[in-house]
């Protein structure tokens, strides 16, 4: 059943985001990406992630996909029917492609584990506790990082002379 | 149980289909669009190794959560970029912009 559930998940993701890629109208890239970010969310939810999950669809689906399609609607004529492709399609396509099969070659053979997968958990109170006794100095960094973030948007976005 | 391996070819897969959106699609909008995938295919890897490697704490879940953290901070300052350019340049094609092209 699970399976079942995985490569329903997986094959809607991985679609949704060869349609991101391909899409010629900028709008559709966008609305497929929503799809492929909550395809991602439900397979977090098939490896005991609740958090995450919950996490990716606030975070990816909720705030920046709606950001990317503020930015579109701000930047881009999307019925322009220019050429949506560079020039170096065929290079980057043998550059994809072996770099993918290299990273499956890797995850199909190379990595063996020895042991039994640790048994469920409690996750959502184990992550609270590790991000602030473990990793307390990266969860500060983040945070002054999302501040810098903050203000240099404010300052690159906001016309000159205002 | 699914085999780790099948997790790890679809974190492959996200990546390679990202790379290959970042490496040819000329608007900046759409090459963001694809690094925010090749993300999410690192973060599946992350959490599949974090589920099935024995004595794992949840390390990779906390990675997972700052991975994330960083591709908000990017997409927010990416988009800020994107919206100057187009007040300078009026297009956002990234093989029209060359003025710190050597």
């Amino acid at each position: 059943m699970t399976e079942v559930f995985f490569f329903a998940l997986a094959v809607f993701t991985v679609a949704a985001a060869l349609l991101v890629v391909l899409a010629r109208n900028i709008v559709h890239s966008a609305v497929a990406l929503i799809f492929s970010f909550c395809g991602v969310a439900g397979i977090y939810v098939l490896l005991d992630a609740e958090f995450l999950a919950a996490v990716q669809v606030l975070i990816y689906v909720g705030g920046i996909t709606i950001l990317l399609l503020f930015a579109i609607m701000l930047t881009t004529r999307i019925a322009s029917g220019a050429e949506v492709f560079n020039e170096q399609v065929g290079a980057s396509a043998v550059v994809a492609v072996g770099t993918t099969a290299i990273l499956i070659y890797a995850s199909l053979v190379g990595i063996q584990i020895s042991g039994q997968a640790p048994a469920t958990r409690e996750t959502t109170s184990t992550l609270g506790r590790l991000l602030l006794t473990t990793h307390v100095l990266p969860f500060e960094v983040a945070s002054v990082l999302l501040l810098a973030a903050m203000v240099g948007a404010i300052i690159l976005a906001r016309r000159e002379g205002e | 149980m699914i085999p780790l391996s099948y997790y790890l070819t679809l974190g492959a897969l996200l990546f390679g289909v990202g790379m290959f959106g970042a490496l040819t699609r000329r608007n900046a909008i759409a090459i963001l669009m694809a690094v925010e995938l090749m993300l999410n295919g690192v973060n599946v890897n992350f959490i599949a190794l974090s589920r099935y490697l024995p004595n794992s704490t949840l390390d990779g879940q906390v990675f997972a959560i700052f991975v994330i953290t960083v591709a908000a901070a990017e997409a927010a300052v990416g988009l800020a970029i994107v919206l100057g350019l187009y007040r300078n340049f009026k297009t956002v094609n990234v093989d029209e912009i060359n003025l710190m092209k050597w």
